[in-house]
Parts: C-alpha cells; structure tokens; sequence
C-alpha cells in the first residue's frame, strides 16, 4: 500500500526526473521527456543520459547522483531493468519519493523477471517510494499539466479519474475525452501493477478533491475479497464506473452442486459490481460515456423522465430504449400540458415524447425547454433533433450560392439559434439539478454543429444517439437508488 | 473468508442435517418426520396429514430423484408403507444408514433456488434463482458476497429478470419478498458460523401460497 504522500509526488510532483532520456526520437525515454516538455508541465524537468547528451534541449546529467537534492519528487524510469535497482537509490537519496517504471523485463517476462519485479518492490518498501508500473505506459494529471507517459494523448483537464491494468484503454479514455471534451482529472496506467493496482489508485481518487468520478479497466484480480473491499469503500465515497475485460481466472467451482452450476464466475463479478455499488460498464465506449455523464450531470433525483424532440421518429426510438430500463416515460401533467399549449400549435404531441411538430417560432424551443425542465414532477430530460438547421446552414455555407440569396444571414441565423437552445438547455439543468442529456448523431457526424458546440462549451457529453442517453441516464439512476437505499 | 481448496475433501450432510442446519438460521421448511420403518412411515404419515411425500434419506445419498428415491403423492396409510418398503429395499450397502423421510406434499406453481457456494476468487457467495423445470434454460440468478445486508438482499430479489413470476400469479398471491429476503440472510449467517460449509442448495423452495418453503436442502461440508 502506498501514502496519499507518495501519490501527492506520483500526480501533483514538484519537480520529475526522466530517467534514461534518449536522443532518439523513436526511444520511450525521448517520448517521456517530450511528453512532459511539450504539454505545460509547470515544475522543474530533469533528464539522464548515459552520455549527458542534451535532449529537447534539457541538459542531461548521467546519473540521478548528479542532480541537486530536494527538486523532484517523480521519477519516470525508461531505463533498462537492470539498473533499475540503482536508479531508485540514487532517485529515494535525491528525496523522490514515487517512481514510475516504463521498463520492460519484470513480472511479464518469465520467473527472472518475477524475481527483479519482487525484489524491486522490496527495495522500494526500503526506500519508502510509491513504485508504479513497471510495464506501465505512464500517468496523467491534468491539475499539475503532467503528461508523464510514452503514449498520446494529453486529453482536455476534467474530473475523471481513471486507474487501467492496460495502459492502451488510458489512451482510449483520453482520447474519448479529447474528442467530447469531458476532460479527465488524473490517468494512470498500472502496467503489471508491482506494488499498487487499481483499487489503490481508486482508493486516492475517492478523496482527491480533483476527480468526482472514477473510471477503471480491470482484467486479472488476484485477491477477489481485497478488491471488494477496496472498490466498495470508494464506490460509497463517489460513482465507480468498472469495466472489466477477459475471461475469470477462477476457474472451475470446487462445488457441482446444481446451483453453483447456474452461476458463473461473471455473475459473481456482477453481483460483487451492484453490492459494492459500482457501475459496471459493459465496453470501452460505455464506461466513458457513463463517467463523463457522472461528471457532467447531477443525479436524477427519481426515474420520470421527459423527453423533448423536435420531430416524432426519435422521440418513438427514445421511448422504446427507456421501456427496457428502470427510467420511466412520464404521464405529462396537466399544468405541464398547458403550459405547452400556450407555446405550441396544437399539433403536438400533447403527451410524451413532446414531439412539438414543426412551426416553431424562434423562441418556442427555449420556452419549452423551460416550462419541461422546471417543472417539479420531471426528474430529468432527454432533448432530440437539435442542430438540423445548423446542420443545412453547413451545407448552404459550403455550397456554390454562398453567401448569395441572404444565405449568409440565414446561416448565421441558425447557427446562433442552434447554439442558443443546446446552451439554455444547459443552463436550465444547472439552475433546477437536473439531469438534461441532449443526443444527436451530429456529435460525431458533424461535431462542429452549432448545437453540439453548445453542449460541449457548457461542459457536458453529446451524446451520438438517444439510446446511449437514455443507458447513460438509466446508469445514473442505478446509483442514485443505491445511495438511497443504503442511506434510509 | 474461507476458499475452497479443491484438493480439501468434502461431504454432503443428509437431507434431514441438512434441512436441521439452515432451519436454525431461519430457513421454513416443511414439517417432517423420519420413519426407519414402514409402519412408522405410514404412523409419521398420518399425523403429518395427506398427500405426503416420501423420501429415502441417509448420509451418503445426495441425488435422490436421479435414482428415484422420491415417491410423491402418496394419499393413504396403505401407498405410505408399500413407498417406504419399496425405497427402503432400494438402499445399497454403499448407502449406509437409511431411514425414510415423510414430509407433506407441498404445492405451488412456483419455485425458485437459493444457494450458498464458495467462489474461488471472492469467497463465500449467496444466490437466489428462479428454479423449476426452466431453471437452467433462463439462468435467472443474482449473486452477492457473504456477508449481505438486508438492502443487499432486497435487491437480489429486484435483480431477478423474471418478475412477473413473483407478483401475483395464477390465483397465488405475490411472493412475500420479506421472507424471501429472510431466507437470504438466514443463508448468509449460516455461511458465516458455519466456517466448514462450502456450499449449500435449497431447491427447490416451493412458493406456497406466497411463501417460500424448502423443500429439499443439500449442505455441502469440509470434512
């Protein structure tokens, strides 16, 4: 077990020492030193290198001995295993207290490398540092600007904390982020997870005042009862999304009993996932969405759930994926169905989805929105069909009449209309605690759409369809009627 | 938390240890009685009350139905001791001690499973199901680790995917959830003061008139 202390110098360092800096721009320790270089890192940056040859125009020094004391409390180390071992005295006697090994050679690579890998531990218990890794491709903090690891991205800062056995799904969950712009708070690959694996992360994630939401990847757990443990005392703290890759190592049941052959080992997983109280994601893609939805949203404070839609075959699709999850498709009530009245021409839906049909002025979507969003029996609200007329305005902004025939100002008309709805939208959830989630295949079809602007300028998720809105929101509920029944 | 250990050697509890052993926890089951003979059989019978079923138990006989040591249904005095006669002539040296077990016919239209089993990764776990002929087929069960809370147990019972069969059913009044709950924990606390168990089934527990009622039990013990 590792310190808030040590992972205080893993996330927020003062000052980070390159270990094994390479003047080959192929090499990891090149890509480290440029990573960390090249992404704004404010504290002080040290590099070694056998032959001090300068890298990125850092000076290097060959051995950490050379460094003054008291600079740095990270090393990243991409030196081979072997030296390791002195690395991390040099690096402990310079006041380093965290390290994170990039090498190769240890626990994935046969019984010697099981023995370095142990005794590499040992010494780090000696040492008192926080070893991350080794095998691991490195750790992100976007409070500090640190992007200490030998892969991109550096994704948009945010309050998603993410803890992986792989260090490829960090890189996956970063880029998520850098393309919906839900940001993430600290990432970190466990690599073969030496000394600290996942729950260990998570477990400083649940009081780090930078990340509201953790977000983790499993395969292997070792010790299944630890990992309950650890995970359920994060999980009451603040929403753990989970995914979890491969097949159970547990093997076959001691037991043949009728039962014990119903359940498989998923099944425990999964019933270990809900009593815990952990968001267990089924993919990749899920378990980012569901984060940046605890990230970005409040929970809904019950499961009525209103759904606005500009045209009537989303609202039908929407209603159908709500059917297959806890949520619940309102009755409108009848001051809600009034209020509407007075803002739609009467071939609206009058019911829910509200479809409002066509024939809006340009006020009309704003209104609604208000009248549907305050009102006090709605807990949250799915919005549908923005963004088509910025959607057109694109396709006459790009065309040969352009900006001919008043298409300039009907572009910029409704653009800014487009912008305006998604960003009121966004503003009437924060004032009533709502949850509003506005999907629309234009997020990643045309993610420079006016409307989808709105909605990642205001911070939030668009979502690119109504089913992955409607799961998001339903994975919001699970937890808010976790916490509630756990406390009265 | 105890894990099992494969190479460790276990045994099954009879039916009646079994039943007394979760009964102490909480667990219904029918009133019963154990005859060592036919005329015993059919005495036990007529104070228990008709239909009753009757069952070869012992030490050493863990699938009962697959060697057809179950007779059902048995009406009068008469079906009670030719049944015992027959179950008892059907014992194998290899069976040991045997008596006859007379319980009454239980009905209901439906039936699920709870269980006890030792997960080699997490332990102790407890599971509910819903059993019955399809029980295999819809492998509709929800599991949760040794120990479980009340609120854990509630929510087993919600997990299950099959929720129409716990409503009111078929002239039959919901499940009574409070018990079933009860059950789960009962399981729960047995796991825990009964540091040799490594597993146990309650299969099935009939549903009769709402009520959850074990009617066969099979605990599994280190030896």
């Amino acid at each position: 077990m590792a310190t808030t202390e040590q992972f205080q110098a893993l996330f927020d360092p003062r000052g980070v020492v390159v270990a094994g800096a390479s003047t080959h721009p192929g090499k990891f320790g090149f890509v480290a030193l440029h990573n960390i270089l090249t992404n704004g890192y404010a504290g002080r940056v040290f590099a070694t290198n056998r032959e001090a040859s300068p890298v990125l125009g850092i000076d290097t020094v060959p051995s950490i001995d050379d460094l003054p004391a008291g600079q740095a409390d990270l090393v990243f180390v991409c030196t081979p295993a072997a030296t390791n071992a002195d690395v991390l005295r040099s690096a402990a006697a310079k006041g380093i207290t965290a390290a994170f090994l990039a090498s190769a050679g240890y626990g994935e690579a046969g019984d010697e490398g099981r023995r370095a890998q142990h005794d590499l531990v040992a010494l780090a218990h000696d040492l008192g540092m926080l070893i991350v890794g080794p095998n691991g491709q490195g750790v992100v903090s976007t409070p500090s600007s640190l992007c200490a690891q030998i892969v991109a991205p550096y994704p948009p800062a945010g309050r998603i904390g993410v803890a992986s056995q792989s260090g490829n799904f960090v890189s996956s969950f970063m880029n998520y982020a850098c393309a919906s712009g839900v940001g993430i708070s600290r990432a970190v690959s466990a690599g073969n997870a030496a000394m600290v694996g996942v729950t260990d992360f998570l477990g400083f994630f649940a009081d780090d005042p930078a990340t509201d939401v953790a977000l983790a990847y499993v395969e292997g757990i070792s010790d299944g009862r630890a990992f309950f443990r650890g995970i359920s005392q994060v999980a009451a703290k603040m929403p753990v999304v989970l995914v979890k890759g491969g097949a159970s190592s547990g093997g076959q049941r001691a037991a043949a009993s009728h039962t014990g052959s119903l359940a498989s080992d998923d099944r425990v997983f999964d019933g270990m996932c809900r009593q815990a109280g952990v968001i267990r994601a089924h993919t990749i893609e899920e378990a980012y969405e569901v984060a940046a939805t605890f990230a970005t949203q409040p929970l809904p404070r019950g499961p009525r759930v209103a759904v606005v839609t500009t045209a009537g075959g989303w609202g039908v699709v929407t209603a159908d994926a709500i059917a297959g999850t806890d949520l619940e498709l309102m009755s409108l009530p009848a001051d809600l169905v009034a209020a509407l009245d007075a803002e739609l021409a009467p071939r609206w839906s009058r019911n829910n989805p509200i479809d409002l049909a066509g024939g809006e002025t340009k006020d009309t979507i704003p209104a609604v929105l208000e009248a549907v969003i305050r009102h006090p029996e709605v807990d949250a609200v799915v919005l549908l069909g923005m963004g088509i007329q910025s959607n057109q305005g694109r396709m006459e902004a790009e065309g040969s009449f352009f900006p001919e025939w008043g298409l300039d100002r009907i572009v910029a008309f409704h653009d800014r209309q487009d912008d305006r709805y998604t960003t009121v939208a966004s503003q009437l959830a924060d004032e009533a605690g709502k949850p509003v989630l506005v999907a629309t295949e234009l997020a990643v079809t045309f993610p420079g759409n006016a409307a989808v602007r709105g909605i990642s300028e205001a911070g939030r998720l668009c979502y690119p369809s109504s089913n992955r809105a409607v799961n998001a929101l339903a994975r919001l509920l699970e937890r808010s009627r976790w916490l509630a029944r756990r406390r009265g | 938390m105890p894990h099992s250990n494969p190479s460790l050697p276990t045994r099954t509890l009879s039916e009646v240890e079994s039943k007394a052993l979760l009964a102490g926890f909480g667990v219904p089951m029918p009133v019963e009685r154990l005859a060592a003979d036919p005329g015993a059989a059919a005495v036990a019978a007529t104070e228990i009350g008709f239909p009753v079923v009757a069952k070869l138990c012992g030490d050493r006989i863990a699938h009962k139905t697959e060697r057809g040591l179950v007779r059902l249904g048995l009406s009068d005095a008469g079906a009670v001791r030719d049944a015992a006669a027959e179950l008892l002539d059907a014992a194998t040296p290899e069976d040991g001690d045997v008596e006859v077990l007379v319980a009454p016919m239980v009905r209901g239209n439906r039936e699920l499973i709870a269980g006890l089993a030792d997960d080699p990764q997490f332990g102790m776990t407890v599971m509910l199901g819903i059993g019955g002929i399809f029980a295999e087929a819809l492998a509709d069960v929800a599991i949760r680790l040794v120990p479980i809370e009340r609120v854990d147990a509630e929510e087993m019972i919600d997990e299950l995917k099959t929720q129409a069969l716990l409503g009111a059913f078929r002239g039959e009044p919901a499940v009574d959830r409070t018990r079933l709950t009860d059950i789960l924990l009962g399981l729960s606390r047995a796991a825990i003061a009964t540091p040799d168990l490594v597993s146990a089934d309650l299969n099935p527990l009939i549903v009769v008139d709402g009520d959850p009622l074990a009617v066969d039990a099979l605990v599994e013990v280190r030896v």
